[in-house]
């Protein structure tokens, strides 16, 4: 079952559709509700290996859905500390809940200031409506 | 910029929040909820397809059988009237212009239905027939309750005129997703008024999407990616459709190629790692995906693509290059996904 639209406050955003949860030194990534919706049904999460890094702006894996191939953009850089597996193992999961257990990577952040240049939800909002 | 066309049943996609595409010239629905979901009520129940964008040739009149018989592969003396058959429409180079279902009306009555996208060479190549694509809609209905629901039965690759929830139709045992069902031929003026009885049958609807994803599982060809006016039937693995004892268009070059093996070959192949194959991906080992996908009833990366002849044995290991990443598949018999008999 698809989520609902939402663009949750407490999360940063990438122009590339991606997000980013901040706790301190580490960030979740993943991918936003447009993004998934644009794809439609993902069937494949491509993850980047374990103990890798991760540079901002720059892609760090691939979903696919049956059509579609598109390659998931790091908002911000940092070491890779785990890769979800269970979406590697259910991708369908970043559909039924895109901001909770279809999360993709957690990163140690290299660079925390990198967290200014990214969007919040509010401005990610009026992105969306532009286009 | 050419204008997209539209089906009659264009309103009833837009209606059902169908994603529409391009293709072929057309604004199509690629799907309307989910791919796979549209794909497994097909497996399991039934699906209903608007495949009205397809072309339709006739020609009536001494000398019709004989015309055809020059220029198509197959046999047509194989069938009867109200047989259908799948063939081909070669050139001098033994190259695929497009592949159809021949329908005989009678000894010297044929209507062909044809690709979307080929309608024009088609029509070039056979310009004794008319064009009546704008004559027709066409609905697909296809699964193993296909039938049932609809009350009606029709053979495997026979056709007849017949009320369908009262539409009159051409009613044909054919499609191109390996289950049964059938093709339903109607007036473009009575297209929406049957969709809407089809729908009301509990019959799924399914976009270009499902359609794709099925017909890959069951290996059947797409013109345009698997075969092509540079690709001949036997590199194909059509030398069942070609009567190569007759004559027509490119024969010879078809003969010879069977006689010495075809250089590549058609292979279908099914991932051994998790990864998708697509179009163009190259075959590390030599060859070129033409089709990929995920199986939505295996949940494995499946394609078909040409690789040399000595690879195309079923077991053999090939390495696909999805984008940079060498990912192993394996040769299969076609078709990847069969029914398991009960």
């Amino acid at each position: 079952m698809a989520a609902d639209e939402s663009y949750p406050d407490e999360l940063k955003y990438h122009r590339e559709h991606d997000w980013a949860r901040i706790e301190g030194d580490t960030a979740t990534l993943g991918i936003t509700w447009y993004a998934q919706d644009a794809l439609g049904e993902i069937v494949h999460f491509e993850p980047p290996d374990q103990g890798g890094s991760l540079a901002k702006d720059e892609s760090y894996g691939e979903v696919e859905s049956v059509k579609a191939v598109s390659d998931l953009i790091s908002p911000l850089s940092g070491e890779i500390a785990e890769v979800n597996q269970a979406v590697v193992d259910a991708p369908e999961t970043i559909n039924e809940d895109p901001y909770g257990e279809g999360w993709l990577v957690k990163i140690r952040l290299s660079d925390p200031g990198e967290v200014d240049d990214l969007l919040d939800a509010e401005a990610y909002r009026q992105l969306l409506d532009e286009q | 910029m050419q204008t997209l066309r539209r089906t009659p049943l264009y309103e009833r996609h837009a209606a059902l929040g169908a994603r529409l595409v391009p293709f072929a010239g057309w604004e199509m629905p690629v799907q309307y909820t989910s791919i796979v979901a549209e794909h497994r009520a097909v497996r399991t129940s039934a699906g209903v397809f608007d495949v009205s964008h397809m072309g339709q040739l006739q020609l009536a009149g001494e000398g019709a059988r004989d015309y055809l018989q020059s220029r198509l592969s197959n046999d047509l003396d194989r069938i009867g009237a109200g047989e259908a058959q799948y063939t081909l429409l070669t050139n001098d180079r033994g190259g695929i212009v497009d592949d159809l279902i021949a329908y005989r009306r009678g000894d010297d009555d044929y209507l062909l239905i044809v690709n979307a996208s080929n309608v024009e060479h088609d029509h070039a190549a056979l310009d004794e027939m008319d064009d009546v694509s704008a004559d027709w809609a066409l609905l697909a209905v296809q699964g193993p309750q296909a039938l049932d629901r609809l009350g009606i039965d029709v053979a495997p690759f026979t056709f007849r005129e017949d009320d369908v929830l009262g539409v009159r139709c051409l009613v044909a045992g054919t499609g191109y997703t390996g289950e049964r069902g059938c093709e339903l031929g109607c007036s473009p003026d009575d297209a929406a008024g049957l969709w809407d009885a089809i729908l009301e049958q509990g019959i799924v609807p399914c976009g270009l999407g499902a359609r794709d994803t099925l017909r890959l599982e069951v290996c059947y060809p797409l013109h345009g990616n698997d075969i092509s006016p540079e690709r001949t039937p036997i590199e194909a693995g059509l030398g069942w459709a070609c009567a190569l004892e007759k004559e027509f268009t490119g024969v010879d070059v078809l003969r010879r190629e069977k006689e010495v093996g075809p250089e590549e070959k058609l292979v279908a192949f099914v991932m051994e790692e998790k990864a998708i194959p697509r179009q163009g991906m190259r075959i590390a080992e030599g060859g070129e995906v033409t089709s990929g996908s995920l199986s939505p009833m295996l949940d494995r990366g499946i394609g078909l693509g040409y690789v040399r002849g000595e690879l195309a044995d079923a077991g053999t290991d090939l390495t696909i290059d999805v984008r940079g990443r060498p990912r192993t598949a394996k040769v299969v018999k076609k078709p990847i996904y069969k029914r398991e008999e009960a």
